[in-house]
């Protein structure tokens, strides 16, 4: 018999009993469903984390001190060194491969206008900090060179900084506000950037000139880390080899001593986070997979008492001239048609929550082709491999006993 | 003398139940003849049953010789039994065995289907012809269900002619019908016969064997006797005579 024909039949018994057809599908149809949705769930995440760490700068290469420092004393037992800002001349000096360079201080504290406060952080930079850390400018201007110089009292506010120390109403720029008692101008507002991926809020600052933060603010002469922009994402490697022999200079340190200093790439980030996203991924796919083996076992369970139900006609078909090999195909195109039938569903299902999921959470969830691929193969080889033993069952019946049965 | 169709010699059949060896056939020897149309007779538990399914290959003998058509039966595999029921054998069971939910036509197309040779459109036409001989042709869109008894045991003669068998299979295949609907069975088997086609057709209803040409009789798993059928009734005939129902 041919397979055009073993389909039709094998359709014909399916429809035959269709609730019972779409029950047993319908395990396939949520494993298949999930595994997509999953799969997609946890690409979106990452792709997410990836999008939120790239928009914390451009190309960044941080230099912070070897370990924790506190008030310019070294606090753990490794070998460090604060950071100043010769160490941030002697990286501009020596290292082609950034664009741009700043220092990075900053210092937390109550800040007052009128009657509002608000606990939030300074941070202080250079003129090029901004460009470094992708942040615009919504009203206002950024600190010149000379009021870097002059450790001027001005600083740029962020939004929420904004909202809760002058609301809706007064626009802030122009206006004094006093961080630490110290009072400072506000010459610009910063444009929003929203929580990141770790429910930071990116709006909670103040920017400045490094020179007002270490000087006027907190009084101290280290800085607290260095902030670097790298030409490229591909020169971030060259950018740490020339970062880390200007500071070993600088530091005067020599020759087979452990770096005083520790440098952090934004790609390490994105390679950091990424990863726990993989295996979030790959976690959540084996649990949906799981639910596809059930389904498996579902068909399985239904083919066996299929068989069983039409031993007659096993024997039946057998007496007319049915082989062995007819009567398993009949019976694999059947479980193999259950499988492949609730997998297109599954797929359908799955593209269609991933959709849903993704509005509802913001993600760029992707559905990934490979995964739908995947999804058919796996669908067709369950079909195949949990019909083979009921289908064997009923190939290889003796005739006679199949057409006595009861 | 025509051609011999069924050859057995010294055919012996056990069925092991546990601890009981139960002897269904000792030593039958049977030759019948193209063209002929035997009744196996016998009580019940006598062998009848046993004997037909050795005949129609679904069913192994303990030991002894089985020629069907020229070939020795006994040394074929699984397959080549299947490609011999599905050329040379068809068969007529006491429960129609119809696929249900199919149509009559459908029904007598399978055996065509395990036959690659038979195009779906000759596969068409033979089961069409098929009904036609069996006076259905106007029922041949009919599910099981839709069709009498008498019908549905016309149909699985239909099936059991489409691939032009050798021989034809019966086993009991007039048991669950009344006296009118087994003689019409009877008249069709008659006018098969008359075209030449050899039928063996096992019953316990002597009535009905004496439709036939031959009677083979068997006791606990022997044949105890057989004889030709002097002049076998016609069933034709025999269905003028019946009563026409009143009610
Ligand atoms: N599969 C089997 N397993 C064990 N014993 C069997 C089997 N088939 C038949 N027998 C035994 O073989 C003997 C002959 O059985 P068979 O079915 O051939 O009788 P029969 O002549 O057809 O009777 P009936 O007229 O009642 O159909 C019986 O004693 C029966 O119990
Ligand atoms: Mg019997």
């Amino acid at each position: 018999m041919n397979i055009t024909n073993l389909s039709k039949i094998a359709l014909s018994a399916l429809m035959r009993n269709k609730f019972r057809a779409f029950l047993t599908m319908l395990g396939i149809i949520i494993g298949v469903a999930s595994v997509i949705a999953m799969l997609a769930i946890g690409e979106g995440s990452k792709k997410s984390i990836q999008q939120q760490i790239s928009s914390m700068g451009s190309n960044l290469v941080m230099v912070m001190p070897g370990s924790q420092m506190m008030g310019g004393v070294q606090q753990g037992n490794s070998s460090s060194k604060a950071l100043e800002i010769r160490d941030v001349t002697a990286i501009r000096e020596a290292c082609p491969s950034i664009t741009a360079v700043s220092p990075e201080v900053r210092g937390g504290g109550q800040v007052v206008a009128g009657g509002n406060n608000w606990p939030t952080t300074f941070y202080g930079g250079d003129v090029n900090y901004l460009d470094i850390k992708k942040v615009e400018i919504k009203a206002g201007r950024m600190f010149t060179e000379q009021e870097v110089n002059a450790a001027a009292k001005v600083c740029l506010i962020g939004q929420t900084v904004a909202d809760n120390l002058f609301g809706n109403e007064v626009d802030p720029v122009g206006q004094t506000i006093r961080f630490r008692n110290i009072p400072v101008k506000v010459i610009g507002l910063l444009e929003e950037k929203g929580e990141n991926t770790f429910g930071m809020d990116q709006d909670d600052l103040l920017i400045g000139p490094y020179t007002t933060v270490q000087k006027r603010i907190l009084a101290i002469t280290h800085i607290n880390a260095i902030l670097s922009s790298a030409v490229s994402e591909e020169a971030t490697t060259q950018a740490v080899t020339e970062i880390t022999a200007a500071m070993r200079a600088s530091h005067k340190q020599a020759e087979g001593e452990e770096d005083d200093f520790q440098i952090r790439t934004q790609a390490e980030l994105v390679s950091t986070f990424s990863s726990i996203s993989d295996i979030l991924t790959t976690l959540l796919g084996a649990i949906s997979a799981i639910s596809l083996l059930v389904g498996g076992i579902g068909i399985m369970n239904i083919m066996y008492v299929s068989v069983t139900e039409r031993t007659r006609e096993i024997g039946l078909r057998m007496s007319t001239g049915g082989r062995g090999r007819d009567i398993l195909m009949q019976f694999l195109i059947e479980s193999v048609m259950l499988s492949v039938i609730g997998g297109i569903f599954g797929i359908v299902l799955g593209v269609v929550a991933s959709s849903v999921i993704g509005n509802l959470t913001g993600w760029p969830i992707a559905v990934m082709p490979e995964a739908v691929a995947l999804s058919f193969v796996v669908c067709t080889a369950i079909g195949i491999f949990f019909g083979w033993y009921p289908a064997r069952k009923a190939a290889n019946l003796n005739p006679i006993d199949a057409l006595r049965f009861e | 003398m025509n051609k011999e169709i069924i050859s057995i010699k010294d055919l012996r059949k056990d069925f092991h139940v546990g601890e009981v060896t139960v002897h269904a056939l000792r030593s039958v020897d049977l030759t019948i003849h193209e063209g002929d149309f035997v009744a196996i007779m016998g009580t019940s538990g006598s062998g009848k049953s046993t004997m037909l399914n050795i005949l129609g290959c679904l069913d192994k003998p303990s030991s002894g010789s089985y020629l069907l058509d020229g070939t020795d039966v006994s040394n074929l595999s699984k397959n080549e039994l299947a490609r011999l029921r599905n050329l040379k054998l068809g068969f007529v069971f006491q429960s129609y065995n119809l696929l249900p939910r199919t149509s009559a036509l459908e029904n007598v197309e399978l055996p065509l289907f395990y036959n690659n040779s038979v195009k779906p459109r000759e596969r068409r036409e033979r089961a069409m012809a098929a009904l036609g001989a069996v006076g259905l042709a106007d029922r041949v869109h009919h599910m099981p269900n839709q069709l009498s008894g008498g019908q549905q045991q016309r149909v699985a003669i239909a099936r059991s002619l489409v691939n032009d068998p050798v021989v034809i299979l019966a086993d009991e295949a007039t048991g669950n019908l009344d006296t009118r609907t087994s003689y019409e069975i009877m008249a069709l088997f008659q006018d098969l016969n008359a075209r030449g086609k050899t039928i063996v057709f096992v019953t316990h209803e002597p009535e009905i064997a004496g439709f036939t040409t031959r009677n083979v009789h068997f006791r606990d798993g022997n044949i105890v006797k057989q004889h030709a059928v002097e002049n076998p009734g016609s069933a034709r005939e025999m269905l003028s005579t019946l009563p026409v129902e009143t009610d």
